[in-house]
């Protein structure tokens, strides 16, 4: 009789789960699992708040290595907008065949204020340039001793604003070639070619660098993670023991590493913040001093979130691959 | 509940810790696994709870045949057996009470769930009031029982239990052995491997008695006297 009623508890003890998981619906279990998915969120950051000081080590390690490259991306993009405001102040300089009359210059110079992609058209005569450079080279008396005068005169077309982009500029510059009392069509802006490749250069170096460092940021990550895994040795150990499945084990550590993603994203960001902040003065100093209303930038909000996300997803993958190696070695004996 | 089918144990480098062991143990039954240190018990309990696997034979565990068990089956396996050690193994930065919830928070019980069972468990090994200090505060006799209470606190069918009562005096292990007892009379069946003989002798339960890994005993008069 006792015996019969200890086995219909120990039924009952047995059901007991599957009753309550039903009782409760998929729902409850669903609003279950993201509970506990925000308990180990916060039991991480908790974690680390514990130890401040060597999350703050770990932090500012991935914060600097992610400013790097988010910083120099920041200055490309600076120096782009500063190109693209000189970009406007690109002429052709139409040099004509020595002894072109006024008139024809003149009717030259007509002829292409006519064309859509021409703004406008200076024409400076041989005469005039003449007395420019005698002003400006200092060459005055030397220049006096020419018996005829040797420049030719110049026709300065400035580009309509929609023909800015350096094809179009070198279409247009072979176009005005052609003329025929044209024997020089140049562009002013070679110097502008060339820093755009440097900045070709320069965006790949940002890809070069950021690379490597993501790498940097993965290792360190890694690293961190399994010192800490080897810290809570006995802890996973009793965990297994009572059927924690690796899964449940490794949940902290992952959310752990993307603590110190998201963290180190910030710290990067409020490094090139200030440094942005730090620059802000003297680069307005020099843009005063070349008449630009040029401001330097901070960072967009796109650059902002790939920082962030970037950050946390390197702390995610770098904590995955420490979990994925060094867990499967600890088991209980 | 327990089935050995000609089981054996070899380590690497050659030591043989079991050899051609078989017996079953039924379910709601309790038992003391007995022999000399050395003799193969814990690595016996190792075999069922799946810390180690057998090098032949079959383990059979609740109609489940372990062989057949994948590693990701395991930590399901593992929660429907109450493994009590002899060093307890708490986690000491952690409370009595969470330190009895860990197997219903690696199950995925809800909040008040686990509230309401951790506090019948510690209730069961007469721990109620002590839920909120930490193992390193508790005696030897207070730590074994917050190991027992976490063993059992999500009800499983089955306790093991290697050398519970190793470090306590006579008092004490005969509180212990009276909770596995109380646990058995409600249906749980109890595996115990100790070395406690007199203890043994007094609760006249089925002795399995191991020599140099074989099974040279299995009843209930102490074949090794």
């Amino acid at each position: 009789m006792r015996r019969d009623r200890a086995v219909h508890e120990q039924q009952e003890l047995g059901s007991g789960r599957g009753a309550h998981m039903r009782r409760q619906g998929a729902g409850a279990w669903l609003g279950n699992y993201l509970l506990r998915h925000a308990q180990t969120f916060f039991y991480a950051i908790g974690e680390l708040s514990r130890r401040p000081f060597s999350t703050f080590m770990t932090v500012a390690v991935i914060g600097i290595a992610l400013a790097l490259p988010a910083g120099m991306h920041v200055l490309l993009k600076n120096v782009q907008t500063v190109l693209s405001g000189w970009d406007g102040a690109a002429q052709v300089s139409l040099f004509l065949h020595r002894g072109t009359r006024e008139p024809v210059a003149k009717a030259l110079a007509e002829k292409l204020r006519a064309r859509p992609e021409v703004e406008a058209v200076d024409y400076i005569s041989a005469d005039q340039a003449m007395e420019e450079f005698r002003v400006l080279s200092g060459f005055g008396e030397a220049l006096g001793a020419l018996e005829e005068n040797p420049l030719p005169p110049v026709l300065v077309v400035h580009p309509a604003l929609t023909q800015q982009g350096p094809e179009s500029l070198s279409a247009l510059v072979e176009e005005l070639g052609q003329e025929g009392s044209v024997e020089l069509a140049q562009l002013d802006m070679q110097w502008v070619k060339r820093l755009y490749g440097l900045m070709e250069i320069g965006r790949r170096g940002v890809w070069v660098l950021a690379s490597m460092l993501a790498l940097a940021v993965l290792l360190v990550v890694g690293n961190t993670i399994r010192l800490s895994i080897q810290n809570r040795r006995d802890e996973i150990v009793i965990t297994k023991l009572i059927g924690g499945t690796d899964t449940f084990i490794r949940r902290p550590f992952l959310y752990t590493g993307f603590w110190y993603g998201l963290l180190g994203g910030f710290i990067a960001f409020v490094l090139v913040q200030a440094s942005m902040w730090l620059l802000a003065g003297p680069v307005n100093n020099l843009a005063g001093l070349y008449n630009s209303s040029f401001r330097l930038g901070g960072m967009d909000l796109v650059t902002v979130g790939v920082l962030l996300g970037g950050g946390l997803l390197l702390g995610l993958f770098g904590s995955w691959l420490a979990v994925g190696r060094h867990l499967r070695s600890i088991e209980p004996t | 509940m327990i089935r050995f089918n000609n089981v054996s144990k070899r380590y690497p480098g050659g030591y043989e810790a079991l050899r051609d062991v078989s017996f079953h143990l039924a379910p709601g039954e309790m038992a003391f696994l007995t022999g000399h240190s050395g003799a193969g018990k814990s690595t016996l309990l190792k075999l069922i709870a799946l810390i180690e696997r057998p090098s032949g034979g079959q383990v059979v565990v609740n109609s489940q045949n372990l062989n057949k068990l994948g590693r990701r089956k395991i930590p399901f396996h593992r929660r429907n057996i109450g493994v009590i050690f002899q060093d307890h193994r708490l986690l000491f930065d952690r409370t009595v009470f969470d330190n009895v919830a860990l197997p219903l928070i690696i199950a995925g019980y809800s909040h008040q769930e686990i509230g309401r069972r951790v506090r019948a468990a510690l209730d069961k090994v007469g721990l109620l009031g002590k839920e909120k200090l930490y193992p390193i505060t508790l005696s030897g006799g207070e730590q074994q029982r917050v190991g027992i209470a976490r063993a059992v606190v999500n009800k499983p069918p089955l306790l093991l239990a290697d050398e519970p009562t190793g470090n306590l005096d006579p008092e004490l292990s005969r509180e212990i052995m009276g909770i596995f007892e109380e646990f058995n009379r409600v249906g749980v069946s109890v595996l115990i491997a100790s070395h406690d003989h007199a203890l043994i002798r007094r609760l006249q339960r089925r002795v399995l008695v191991l020599n140099q890994g074989a099974l040279v005993g299995d009843g209930y008069v102490r074949a090794d006297a």
